[in-house]
């Protein structure tokens, strides 16, 4: 036994030798900025928000010393706690990636008034108004567009598929919340406009209907993968989903059903496209603004034009998809199409009405008319007492995005059914 | 009848150990420890590109003692796993396998929110009424989740790990329900109430420290000196025998489990009402399930809990610091390392129980020897001298 001991103690002591003879290197160690993650890599939604970190430090000339991320970080005080600590560890730049991290982001914002603080989806920057507290997003509807559109002109290459030529779509949503809806719906759009472009050049006039199903969270493998194959088995001939796990694309690859994705490439054969949001642009300026550059707004909407919000196809995407697409977004940025072009989708009165009647909604809609009796475009709408139905040429638009950087449309439009 | 075989020996036998003192027993757990995390320090080196060997360790103890806050964080923490652990331990003693400790503490945590939500925040009650109210509430709600199995299990006999396990979910579901209704945003998230709950005593790490400490004292007691705990350990060792005794079995099932319900209730208590003023379906923070590794550890010795509660807590703290010192983005590097503790722990129990003795080399030119059916280890205990070992073998009636 002695002899056992003797030889583990003389082996610890050995290795430990070696590894205390590394890593003696001369690198700038003060801590600048720092990432708080609802989960881990392994969550798309947090995957993403992890690598266009590290490609904004890299970017920036910052050693991996410089820089933390702090994953699976609670909706709770242990957020508030994970920003205290990276403040006492001297970091001058913390953002946090999940909404239920804005009220103890604030709360540490609050008390530590020379930090900045950063918070993605958040709704509350600009009524708590404080030099060091920011909220952004990107109008990421856009890019959802995009992403539907190549999905429509994918429906086209499979109209065996169509049944009364009406191609029925799933759709698996995480809560009942303004940010899943706005994606959902413009993502809608995108397909209804693809298909809509080849009906006025084409005798068959082809339609399409979506059922969403929300899991109840915003990451679960298995109630995701479960939802997807409920929609495959409700009719759905293809998936998309505002959900953070593999579930729904590992669904459809098994039921060999397109899928368009969201946060990033799933890397599967069944992925037509994928749309995200790209936050390299505004972790950029926040690591500028902690090292003495420009302050970042207290509300930021990144665009297709500060490269926020990207798209790119997957390998079952329709040929021809990219130029055609590439066209859409060109229309996009000149302004030229509007994703949520009013005379494009009708809504039932009620739709909007539910939304008035919640007093509880942080962004209550109001002031709405209908130009029908219970089904019709809308004309009017006012969100936080802004009209956010506006005109840009001959069209029609809502304006997403503009009165704070969180998406705000949430009515439920006509075509689109939740189960 | 006897039935002898004739076979080769085995490469070694497992023979029970005579006890060992405890400074002894104490060393090797710590070689244990010791040799679980210096694998894990070689497998985090190898793994990551910015920390090594050394850094490890560094890191391994700034997560955890580095700061005043890490410091006191560390205490609340493994204050409130200690709670848990507290609260399963009578349940495990009487072999009621209380699997149910993250529903307890959930449902808890739920109630004193909504206590919180619907007195203060809505009701405009004063935060005493609320307090009051919390308290009493919120311990109920989790008394009633740990006694509807124990009560299944005293009148029908239905398996109360199962039962326990389902209460779980039902918890948890019932949070995300609410979370709905409270809300109607849609985004699955809570706005805290900070205006309202529990005060702090000294700082906000404080309470929580107290009250464990009263509730670890008390089980002491309670598990130790009284009737009832006596008599739950009774029931563990043999329902029959306390049958026969005339202790009235169901009864104490039920009462042991609404202690263990209460305990697990206090736990919600402080995580709602005083440490994070909201609720979300896992603010049990997988305690109920780690408590349980934490009493199978310490063998069902509330002192000994005590170490493993902590010894788990400094891992957790300070590997989540080394996760992010060596640029781990998931949280599955803290669990494995956790793992290999475990693992290495529960190894060094059994060669502190058992030891193996390997056959000799001479022996094998022995082909001939008898083979012992059955229990090897009887057969050694009654002749500690293990140098005769080879004198075990033999016919055994087995009958």
């Amino acid at each position: 036994m002695k002899k056992l001991l003797t030889l583990l103690v003389a082996a610890i002591m050995a290795v430990a030798c070696c590894f205390g003879l590394v890593g003696c290197g001369g690198e700038d160690d003060t801590p600048v900025v720092a990432l708080i993650t609802l989960h881990g890599r392994s969550s798309t939604y947090d995957k993403n928000f992890i690598e266009a970190f590290e490609t904004a430090c890299a970017n920036k000339g910052l050693n991996k010393k410089q820089y933390a991320i702090v994953s699976d970080i609670e909706e709770d005080a242990s957020c508030y706690n994970a920003a205290k600590d990276l403040v006492d560890q001297g970091y001058k730049g913390i953002f946090a990636d999940s909404f239920g991290h804005e009220a103890y982001m604030i709360q540490a914002a609050t008390e530590f008034t020379d930090v900045q603080f950063y918070h993605a989806t958040g709704t509350s920057a600009l009524s708590v108004n404080k030099a060091n507290f920011h909220n952004a997003f990107a109008s990421i509807y856009e890019g959802r567009y995009l992403a539907g559109y190549a999905a429509g002109l994918k429906l086209l290459t499979m109209t065996d598929k169509a049944v009364d030529n009406n191609f029925q779509l799933g759709y698996v949503g995480a809560h009942p919340y303004a940010e899943v809806i706005s994606g959902y719906t413009s993502w809608y759009l995108g397909v209804v406009a693809a298909l809509n472009e080849y009906n006025a050049e084409n005798s068959t006039a082809y339609t399409a209907t979506m059922e969403v199903t929300y899991t109840g969270t915003w990451y679960g493998e298995t109630q995701e993968k479960t939802a997807a194959e409920t929609l495959i088995g409700n009719g759905a001939v293809l998936i998309s989903q505002h959900a953070d796990s593999m579930g729904a694309p590992t669904a459809c690859e098994n039921a060999n059903v397109p899928n368009v994705a969201y946060n990033g490439t799933t890397g599967k054969n069944s992925l037509v496209a994928y749309s995200k949001i790209n936050w390299v642009p505004y972790f950029e300026k926040m690591i500028d603004q902690v090292q003495g550059g420009a302050a970042v707004e207290t509300d930021w909407t990144g665009t297709i034009a500060t490269d926020s919000v990207q798209w790119a196809l997957g390998a079952g995407a329709a040929a021809g998809t990219q130029a055609k697409v590439d066209a859409v977004q060109a229309e996009l940025i000149a302004g030229t199409r509007k994703v949520f072009d009013v005379s494009t989708f009708t809504v039932k009165a009620s739709a909007i009405q539910s939304v008035i009647d919640d007093p509880l909604s942080f962004t209550p809609m109001s002031a709405f008319t209908l130009d029908g009796e219970t089904v019709g475009h809308i004309t009017s709408l006012t969100v936080s007492g802004q009209e956010v139905i506006k005109t840009a040429g001959t069209i029609r638009y809502f304006d997403e995005s503009v009165v704070r950087s969180a998406p705000y449309f949430q009515m439920i439009i006509e075509g689109i059914t939740i189960i | 009848m006897a039935e002898i075989k004739v076979a080769r020996e085995p490469l070694f036998h497992i023979v029970k150990r005579p006890n060992i003192p405890v400074w002894k027993k104490l060393l090797y757990y710590a070689i244990a420890i010791v040799a679980a995390l210096i694998i894990s320090a070689v497998f985090c080196a190898i793994s990551s590109d910015v920390g090594d060997f050394g850094d490890f360790f560094k890191y391994l103890f700034e997560g955890v003692i580095g700061t005043e806050m890490r410091i006191w964080l560390f205490f609340r923490e493994g204050m409130l796993l200690l709670g848990v652990a507290l609260a399963l331990l009578p349940a495990f003693k009487m072999k009621f396998w209380n699997l149910g400790a993250n529903g307890q503490v959930v449902i808890s945590c739920l109630v004193s929110y909504a206590v919180m939500f619907y007195f203060g925040k809505e009701g405009g009650s004063s935060n005493a009424t609320v307090i009051v109210i919390m308290i009493v509430a919120s311990i109920s709600a989790s008394i009633l989740w740990a006694v509807i199995p124990a009560i299944f299990k005293a009148f029908f006999n239905t398996n109360e790990t199962l039962f326990t396990l389902m209460m779980n979910y039902i918890a948890e579901g019932l949070v995300l329900l609410m979370i709905k209704v409270w809300a109607p945003s849609g985004s699955g998230s809570l706005d805290p109430i900070p205006d309202f709950g529990l005060i702090d005593i000294g700082n906000v790490y404080l309470l929580t420290i107290t009250v464990v400490a009263i509730i670890s004292v008390f089980s002491y007691f309670y598990l130790n000196k009284s009737k009832h705990g006596y008599e739950l350990s009774v029931v563990g060792e043999s329902v029959n025998t306390a049958k026969y005794a005339g202790m009235n079995v169901k009864k104490i099932v039920i009462r042991t489990m609404v202690l263990s319900g209460a305990i697990c209730g206090i736990i919600g208590l402080l995580l709602t009402g005083n440490i994070n003023h909201s609720v979300h379906s896992t603010m049990h923070g997988n305690m109920g399930f780690t408590a349980i590794i934490a009493t199978w550890l310490a063998q069902f010795n509330p002192l000994t809990t005590i170490g493993t509660c902590f010894l788990i807590t400094f891992i957790s703290r300070g590997m989540n610091f080394v996760k992010i010192k060596f640029h781990f983005y998931d949280t599955s590097i803290v669990n494995v390392v956790i793992g290999f503790t475990y693992f290495f722990i529960i190894a060094c129990s059994f060669f502190i129980s058992y030891k193996l003795i390997f056959k000799k080399k001479e022996k094998k030119a022995m082909p001939t020897d008898f083979m012992v059916d059955g229990s090897q280890a009887e057969t050694v205990a009654e002749k500690p001298a293990t140098k005769t070992k080879s004198n075990k073998k033999g016919v055994k009636n087995n009958d």
